[in-house]
């Protein structure tokens, strides 16, 4: 190890320790900085066979199975609920994934929410909501779009919010040349037709 | 050998024991049998579901109860029509609150805990119920509180739909989950058997619903008669 490396190490973004480097860091130019995980449990359970629940929590924010929090939950970034909350989540622009071992005492707002505990409140997804089988939810939902397996309880109202599809900013028109008799070009259509 | 195997050709295949669905005893939940994959389902054509839904043709934004519980079918169909979609799990409620006991379904203050927790939403909530088959498996005291409930929470011209076997030669009849597949097209996937608590023949229908202003019934090729109701 030479005197570079560690001044190189010095650099080096924190790390969450469930993912211990052994490696020296490679020397990487600076770039774009990455977006860090936050962890509140052990990732133990990822070094045994990945489940469902595993691949859901992915890289967001984790709030495992030992946790209780009481209170306002306000994240931009996705985040995992393994554990129980009571109170308010709100992930406006991200998903919100509840574990299996996940208990949701709170009123939820979200862009995506992903339902595999109980959740006990209203919830309002902007994008879509998905209720896996063995999930519980009681509360009335609103949302674009709503997955509900079989094998999943629900109780309560859905209320479907139709989100008006994006449209392409209209390019700009340029006034007709004096004199010229060319034919304004139509418009283009809404959406592309599909052939059969 | 040719006619025995033209005869056997027209009857039809015969259901073996293995493919039966288990009968169910009230302590087994339903909710358990319908997450599996032992469900027998096919599609059949429904007058009652073709008629219910005729009745609300070019309204949107009512308020729809299904008490069978959520699924995805339901769901889309119904929102897809514009309505709001309000669930409640009708059966599991009445297992867990009474597990098996038919004495405990005469009781008031039983029969009070069981409605405020299913059915407690304000008077004059509902343009339409689907009852499906749910209100088969309850003692005569419980199942005319249940009625009565629903003739409260539904609004004033609201319809109500109810299906009954209608033969009382059979010990048990098959527990379905409906789906509705379009307006006239029902998926019922039987997942259990069992037994009625009691006959449901025309008279006492027209009792059960005499609170409501209009009864009206289909038979169907399964002997099972489907109920609409109006307030």
């Amino acid at each position: 190890m030479s005197v570079w490396n560690k001044q190189r190490r010095e650099e080096e973004p924190f790390k969450p320790l469930n993912t211990p480097s052994l490696r020296p860091a490679p020397p990487v130019p600076p770039v774009e900085t990455k977006k860090e995980t936050t962890t509140l449990s052990s990732m133990s359970s990822m070094a045994a066979g990945r489940t469902e629940a595993d691949l859901l929590r992915g890289g967001s924010a984790t709030i495992g199975k030992a946790v209780k929090i009481v209170g306002q939950i306000f994240s931009r970034e996705d985040l995992f609920v393994d554990g129980d909350v009571e109170g308010t989540i709100e992930l406006i622009e991200h998903k919100l994934t509840i574990g299996p071992n996940g208990k949701v005492h709170a009123g939820v707002k979200a862009r995506e929410v992903v339902a595999l505990g109980a959740i006990q409140g209203n919830v309002e997804a902007s994008d879509r909501i998905e209720i896996r089988k063995d999930a519980k939810l009681v509360g009335d939902i609103k949302t674009a779009r709503i997955v509900i397996e079989d094998g999943a309880y629900f109780k309560g109202s859905i209320d479907i919010v139709k989100t008006e599809p994006k449209t392409a900013p209209a390019p700009p028109r340029h006034p007709p040349v004096p004199g010229s008799n060319a034919a304004p070009a139509p418009a283009p259509a809404a959406a592309p037709e599909v052939k059969r | 050998m040719l006619r025995e195997r033209l005869k056997s050709i027209l009857r039809g295949p015969r259901s073996s024991a293995a493919a039966s669905p288990p009968v169910s005893g009230m302590g087994q939940p339903r909710f358990a049998a319908r997450s599996g994959d032992k469900e027998l389902s096919r599609s059949r054509l429904s007058r009652g579901l073709e008629q219910f839904f005729g009745c609300f043709a070019g309204q949107t934004g009512l308020t729809m109860l299904d008490l069978g519980g959520a699924n995805q079918q339901n769901v889309n169909f119904i929102t897809s029509l514009g309505h709001k979609f309000y669930s409640e799990d009708f059966l599991r409620a009445f297992e867990e609150i009474f597990a098996g006991d038919r004495a405990d379904q005469s009781n008031p203050g039983r029969i009070e805990h069981f409605l405020g927790q299913i059915l407690e939403y304000p008077d004059e909530t509902f343009d339409g119920v689907l009852a499906w088959d749910v209100l088969e498996y309850m003692e005569p005291a419980l199942l005319t509180a249940a009625v009565d409930r629903l003739a409260r929470i539904l609004k004033p011209k609201g319809y109500l739909l109810a299906f009954f076997h209608s033969d009382d030669r059979v010990a048990t009849v098959p527990c379905y989950i409906f789906r509705i597949e379009d307006i006239r097209t029902l998926q019922v996937c039987e997942y259990a058997k069992r037994a009625p608590s009691q006959l449901f023949n025309n008279r006492r229908m027209e009792k059960l619903f005499q609170n409501f202003e209009s009864v009206k019934f289909f038979l169907t090729r399964e002997r099972l008669r489907e109920v609409i109701v109006r307030k």
